[in-house]
C-alpha cells in the first residue's frame, strides 16, 4: 500500500518549461512516476522530453488524465495555478514553490477545503513512496521501501532524517514534507491519520520546528487516535525569539511555540521525542525493537 | 518586513484612519522646532524596529519645547535595550515628535492571520494600552476575536459587534468607518500583522490611533512597491543585509561556531546539534537551493568577518544541489576568501562520492565527517581548542584556506 501516491498515479507537472520544473520532471520520469503532462501558458503543443506540454490544465487533464499535479510555478502565479489545478478537477496537488504570500494562501486554503482536495505544501519537497512514485524534489537514492512514515516541515531534514533511518537498517512507507510556511495545505494530523490507516507502515516520525502550534495540535491526536509508535524531532531549540529562522513559519512569538514546550507536549502524549537530532535512525531502530518488537 | 510607527501611520492615514499630528525629527534641534509648531504637550517616540520601547525608556512626554530638546538630545544615538533585542539593543536614529493626545480610555485592535484557521482574524478589547499577552493572561474574557472569511471580508455585523463589545455606540460611524479602512488598509498592503495599541477614545469622544505597528509579508513585496521603498536598512545588521542581497539567508548569534547550511530546517538542526556536542553557533545561515562558489564565498567571507569565529561548520545535503558541485564550489570559494580557522565539512546525499573524492584532492585540509553527530563533536571540539583525537587528520593543524602547495 502506502499512502497518498502510488505507482498508478499520474502525473502533470505545471511549469514544466521553467529550468528546475523541467530538471525535476524528468528526474521523477527517471525514479518511475508517471509524468504524463507538463502545462506552462504559452508553451502548448512543445514537448519535454516526450512529456506533452498543454497551454491550461484543462487540456492536459482531457488528454493525458492526470490525477496528481506538481507545481514548479513562480510564488506570483503559483495560488492561481494551485486553483487552476483545482478548477481542472485535480484532487492531489505538490507545491514545491517557496515564497507565495500569505494573504493568496488564505484564499487557496479557503478553496481547497471546500473542494475537498488535498495539496501537499507550498514550499515543500513534495511526496515519495521509495521504489514506486517520486513527486516531488527530493533525491530519490536516500530513500528505501519499508515501514516508516515521515511527516516533516523541512525539506533536507526530511531528507536527514530518511537517510538515517535507511542506515539504520529500516525504510520508509511514504515520506511527505507538508511545507515550511505559515499556511499549508496539509497538517500533521491529516496524515497521522492515513498512516495509522496504512497497512504497511508500523511507524510514524514527525519531524517538527519551531513556531505555530501544529506540532501539539499533532500530539493531541497521537493521544486520542494512534496505536502505532510515534516518533518526533523539533528543529531549533536554540534559535532566539522573534526571529524567522529560514521558513516563514518558523518563528517563536511568546511562549508556545518554542522547541521546550512542543516537546513537553509531545512526550505528554506519548510521544517518543528525540532530542538529539544525531540519533534519529538509532532510536526509531532501537525502540521498535526493544519496545515493540517489530 | 517591519514598518516603523510613523510610516505605519502614514498608511492607516491614506486610508483615512485617524492619526496624531506628528513629524519624524533627526536633531535635537528638530524637536524643538515641532514643539513649537504643534503645540505643547507633545510625546516624543523613539522610531526603532522593536516591541517593548516603552518600557526601554523610548517613549517621553515633554511639557515645554525646552524639555522636548532635552528630551531628544539624550535619546537620539541612544542604545535601547528591549526584550526583543538582546544585549546589543538597538540605536535611536529617529524621533517622531507627535501632539500628546487628551485620552479618555484606551483600546487594543490587531489584524493577524491565524495559523489555525488560515483565516486573517481581528483581535480587539477595552483594555488597550497593556500587552495583549497579559490582557489574555489576566483578563481573557475581555478579549474579542472575530475571524475574517477573506472571500466576503470584514462584514457589517462583525463590526457592529465589536462596536458593542468596545462600548463604542457614542462613535458608532467613525467606528465603522475606521474598523472597515483598517482592514481594507491590511489586505491591500499585504500585512501579516497590523496592531493599534492603543487605540484610543479621545476626552472629546473621537478616536485615535495613537500608536500602530505594522509588519508586512515579505513575500509579497514585490507587489507592494510603495511599502518596499520604506524599509530602514539602517535598522538592519549589516551582514544580514550583505546576506540576503547575496541570496543567503543569515541571522548572527552569539557563539564562535560559524554554520553554512542547506536548507532551513537543516539550518537550525545544525545548529541544535552543535550545542547538543557543547559548542556555541555564531549563526544561522541558509545557502538555499544553490549552493554556488560565489554563494560560498559570500558565506565564508561573512562568517569570518566576526573575529569570535573560531571553526566553521558546513553541513550540506545534497538534494537539488549535488555534492560534487558543492565541494567544486568549496575549493573555488576559498581560492578568493582566505579562512585560517578549521573547517569541518559533512556532505552527504547526491553524488556524496564524487564529492568527497574533490575535497580529498584539494589544494587545502578540512576535517571531514561522516555524519552529523561526529561532525558537531568535531567542531565543538575545535571551537574549544581541545586537541583530542576526534578528528581525522589529527597531523595536519587546521590549515584550510592556505593557498600552498
Amino acid at each position: 500500500m502506502a499512502v497518498c501516491v502510488y505507482r498508478t498515479s499520474r502525473v502533470v507537472v505545471q511549469g514544466i518549461t521553467g529550468k528546475e520544473g523541467r530538471y525535476h520532471a524528468l528526474a521523477c520520469r527517471d525514479y518511475g512516476t508517471k509524468v504524463v503532462a507538463g502545462v506552462t501558458p504559452g508553451k502548448g503543443g512543445m514537448d519535454v522530453e516526450g512529456i506533452p506540454v498543454y497551454n491550461t490544465m484543462e487540456e492536459a487533464v482531457q488528454n493525458n488524465h492526470p490525477n496528481v499535479s506538481l507545481i514548479f510555478v513562480p510564488p506570483p502565479f503559483a495560488a492561481d495555478a494551485i486553483l487552476e489545478a483545482v478548477g481542472s478537477g485535480i484532487k492531489t496537488i505538490v507545491c514545491i514553490t517557496e515564497g507565495i504570500p500569505v494573504l493568496d494562501m488564505v484564499k487557496v486554503k479557503r478553496v481547497i477545503e471546500k473542494e475537498n482536495v488535498t495539496l501537499i505544501g507550498p514550499n515543500c519537497p513534495g511526496i515519495i513512496t521509495p521504489g514506486a512514485t517520486k513527486i516531488g524534489i527530493m533525491p530519490g537514492h536516500i530513500f528505501k521501501r519499508g515501514s516508516v512514515g515521515i511527516i516533516s516541515r523541512s525539506g533536507t531534514l526530511l531528507y536527514e532524517t530518511a537517510d538515517q533511518i535507511t542506515k539504520a537498517g529500516l525504510g520508509q512507507s511514504t515520506c511527505v514534507g507538508i511545507g515550511g510556511d505559515p499556511i499549508i495545505g496539509t497538517d500533521y494530523i491529516y496524515w497521522l491519520e492515513r498512516f495509522e490507516q496504512d497497512p504497511e507502515t508500523e511507524a510514524v516520525m514527525m519531524v517538527g520546528e519551531i513556531g505555530g502550534n501544529a506540532e501539539e495540535k499533532a500530539a493531541e491526536y497521537v493521544k486520542n487516535h494512534m496505536k502505532k509508535p510515534v516518533f518526533a524531532f523539533i528543529a531549533g531549540r536554540t534559535a532566539p525569539p522573534g526571529r524567522r529562522m529560514g521558513h516563514a513559519g518558523a518563528i517563536i512569538m511568546g511562549k508556545s511555540g518554542t522547541a521546550e514546550y512542543k516537546y513537553e507536549v509531545l512526550r505528554a502524549s506519548g510521544v517518543h521525542t528525540i532530542e538529539n537530532p544525531g540519533y534519529i535512525g538509532e532510536t526509531i531502530y532501537k525502540t521498535l525493537k526493544e519496545e515493540y518488537s517489530l | 518586513m517591519k514598518l516603523h510607527e510613523y510610516q505605519a501611520k502614514e498608511v492607516l492615514a491614506s486610508y483615512g484612519v485617524p492619526v496624531p499630528e506628528g513629524r519624524v525629527t533627526h536633531f535635537p534641534y528638530d524637536a524643538w522646532m515641532v514643539s513649537m509648531e504643534l503645540g505643547l504637550p507633545v510625546v516624543l517616540k523613539a522610531q526603532v524596529l522593536t516591541g517593548g520601547r516603552g518600557k526601554a525608556g523610548g517613549v517621553k512626554l515633554a511639557k515645554t519645547s525646552d524639555e522636548a530638546r532635552d528630551i531628544a538630545q539624550e535619546l537620539f544615538g541612544k542604545k535601547l535595550v528591549t526584550k526583543q533585542t538582546g544585549p546589543q539593543g538597538v540605536i535611536v536614529r529617529k524621533l517622531l515628535v507627535e501632539k500628546a493626545a487628551d485620552i479618555d480610555r484606551e483600546l487594543y485592535f490587531s489584524i493577524v492571520v491565524d495559523r489555525t484557521t488560515s483565516k486573517p482574524t481581528v483581535i480587539a478589547s477595552k483594555r488597550g494600552g497593556m500587552s495583549i499577552e497579559e490582557v489574555a493572561e489576566q483578563y481573557p474574557e475581555d478579549i474579542i476575536k472575530i475571524p475574517i472569511d477573506p472571500a466576503v471580508g470584514f462584514l457589517p455585523y462583525q463590526i457592529r459587534r465589536l462596536k458593542y463589545d468596545l462600548e463604542l455606540t457614542a462613535q458608532e460611524k467613525e467606528a465603522a468607518k475606521i474598523f472597515s479602512a483598517l482592514y481594507q488598509a491590511f489586505s491591500e498592503k499585504d500585512c501579516s500583522l497590523l496592531e493599534l495599541n492603543p487605540l484610543v477614545v479621545l476626552k472629546s469622544g473621537h478616536l485615535l490611533a495613537v500608536d500602530a505597528k505594522m509588519d508586512i509579508d515579505e513575500n509579497a513585496l514585490y507587489r507592494r512597491r510603495d511599502i518596499s521603498r520604506m524599509r530602514d536598512l539602517t535598522e538592519s545588521d549589516p551582514d544580514e543585509l550583505e546576506a540576503r542581497f547575496s541570496g543567503l539567508n543569515f541571522i548572527k548569534l552569539p557563539g564562535n561556531i560559524g554554520c553554512m547550511v542547506n536548507g532551513a530546517g537543516l539550518a537550525m538542526t545544525t545548529m541544535d546539534v552543535i550545542k547538543l556536542a557543547g559548542g556555541e553557533p555564531a549563526n544561522f545561515l541558509d545557502v538555499g537551493g544553490e549552493a554556488t562558489p560565489e554563494t560560498i564565498a559570500k558565506g565564508f567571507e561573512i562568517i569570518t568577518r566576526d573575529p569570535k569565529v573560531k571553526a566553521i561548520f558546513i553541513n550540506i545535503f545534497g538534494g537539488i544541489v549535488r555534492c560534487d558541485k558543492v565541494a567544486n564550489g568549496i575549493i573555488q570559494a576559498l581560492k578568493t576568501v582566505e579562512v585560517k580557522i578549521p573547517v569541518v565539512i559533512r556532505l552527504t546525499g547526491m553524488n556524496k562520492e564524487e564529492g568527497m573524492e574533490i575535497l580529498k584532492k584539494a589544494p587545502m585540509q578540512f576535517y571531514i565527517a561522516e555524519d552529523l553527530r561526529e561532525a558537531a563533536k568535531m567542531v565543538s571540539d575545535l571551537s574549544n581548542n581541545k586537541n583530542n583525537e576526534t578528528e581525522k587528520k589529527p597531523a595536519e593543524k587546521a590549515k584550510a584556506g592556505k593557498k600552498e602547495k
